[in-house]
């Protein structure tokens, strides 16, 4: 592996991998892409995250960055000059940072509590689920993208979720179309552009992972 | 009038790491603040209700019309708007090695040091504080790395994840008091141990770290009050 190579070690139907495939797209960096065994994780990745033995990790120089909201500022810092992601103003990147810092806190935990649960605690998820995304369909606002005209940092934070939402629907029995028209629409604009499109996998393959999962876990 | 000139207010309490590494990083960047004093425990203030809906939580600095939430995006915004004796390193892997310690010093150590506190049962307690002590000797190596033998994290000066860190100094101290165990020692964190005193002393920060026993009488009637409500 040369020093100027980027790798990216990462899990296929994982949303944080997801972030990093769509900055790296953005910025149209060639990239090598390790696919990870997460029940028999490689040397390289024990090596590289030590402390969470997470992914995705991207390792450029030979020097890991561990953390998908780390990796996509880092991206964006390496890279600045095409298609950057957060904004130049200070306090817009500090609103940019809040919301992905949001989306982060929230989305994630909210999403696997509506298809790992049943009953009252299902529900409950569901209903935190919809007003966060609520939330973020607000500060969208009337913009074309977060980041305004442009895909931008939360964009790309956000964005890899919606290839769990027909997963999410299944099992969670609601729709988040009907509750969250625009955010839906937000989600398609973004899926007309090859960066995204081609760093999310299907959501029919996330609903049959999903459905693996719970047969794996014993969860109905 | 630039921005960097418009007002600044830091809407906190005095007992808050989080609120303190704001302060801290306004003192380094010689900004003048008002600070405005929440009493959380006679509920929040319109202010602060107005200032973070979505949280409801301190810090906030307000700057001009604009509001911040969240220290640690507060702290990048008051390096980016006062350039002048910069926070975050300017090299970027450096910058996402002091993120990565800042989110593991958020996401992971702070809580198992308050779970000291919590603990139920001299197994939890033992568990909590094994916890904390392995996560300072990460630490302990990360400085090494990240300091390359100078006097902080950010080398010579203090830096974004000395503030992180700390800012929870205070409370590492009061943890150490009410459990007798030298958390910060000589054996396993010597380099850490030292750098502490550094921190502390600081001009920036000298005045904004709370005592430790004026924090651990407040961390006991806070214990009072959660204890005294009822569990539902």
């Amino acid at each position: 592996m040369g020093d100027e190579d980027v790798v990216l070690l990462d899990f296929w139907p994982s949303p944080f991998g997801m972030r990093v495939r769509i900055a790296l797209a953005e910025k149209e960096i060639k990239y090598e892409y390790k696919e990870e065994d997460l029940r028999n994780k490689s040397d390289l990745l024990l090596k590289m995250n030590p402390i969470h033995k997470k992914i995705p990790v991207l390792i450029y120089n030979g020097k890991p960055v561990c953390e998908s909201l780390i990796q996509v500022q880092y991206i964006d810092e390496i890279w600045p000059h095409k298609s950057p992601l957060l904004p130049t103003d200070p306090y817009q990147r500090a609103i940019a940072r809040f919301w992905g810092d949001f989306v982060d806190k929230k989305i994630y935990d909210l999403g696997r509590k509506v298809w790992t649960t049943k009953g009252e605690e299902q529900e409950a998820a569901k209903k935190e689920f919809i007003e966060c995304l609520k939330l973020l369909e607000g500060e969208l606002g009337n913009k074309a993208y977060f980041g305004g005209e442009n895909l931008g940092y939360v964009d790309a934070v956000l964005v890899p979720f919606y290839s769990w939402f027909y997963a999410y629907e299944k099992c969670g029995n609601f729709s988040i179309e009907r509750e969250c028209p625009k955010l839906i629409a937000w989600a398609k604009r973004c899926m007309e552009k090859d960066s995204v499109s081609k760093s999310l996998p299907d959501q029919d393959k996330i609903y049959d992972f999903v459905l693996h999962l719970k047969k794996v876990f014993g969860i109905e | 009038m630039a921005k960097s000139d418009a007002a600044v207010k830091v809407l906190g309490t005095w007992a808050s790491p989080f609120v303190m590494r704001v302060r801290v990083a306004l003192n380094i960047k010689s900004v003048a603040y008002e600070f405005l004093q929440e009493r959380l425990w006679e509920g929040k203030s319109e202010l602060l209700l107005k200032s973070n809906p979505v949280h409801r939580k301190v810090p906030v600095l307000i700057h001009g019309d604009d509001t911040i939430c969240e220290s640690l995006i507060i702290v990048q915004y008051i390096d980016e708007v006062w350039p002048s004796a910069p926070i975050l390193p300017s090299d970027p892997h450096e910058r996402a090695t002091a993120r990565f310690w800042a989110a593991y010093l958020d996401d992971k150590w702070f809580p198992s040091l308050r779970a000291i506190g919590m603990a139920e049962g001299e197994d939890a307690r033992k568990a909590a504080i094994g916890q904390v002590e392995e996560g300072l000797m990460l630490l302990e190596e990360a400085f090494g790395k990240c300091s390359q033998g100078q006097a902080f994290f950010g080398k010579d000066q203090i830096g974004y994840l000395d503030i992180t860190f700390g800012c929870f100094l205070g409370w590492l101290r009061v943890t150490e008091k009410m459990s007798g165990i030298k958390l910060l020692n000589e054996i396993n964190t010597p380099d850490l141990l030292k750098w502490a005193d550094r921190f502390c002393n600081d001009a920036a920060v000298k005045d904004v770290m709370p005592e430790t026993e004026k924090l651990a009488e407040f961390a006991k009637m806070l214990r009072g009050r959660v204890r005294a409500t009822p569990k539902s």
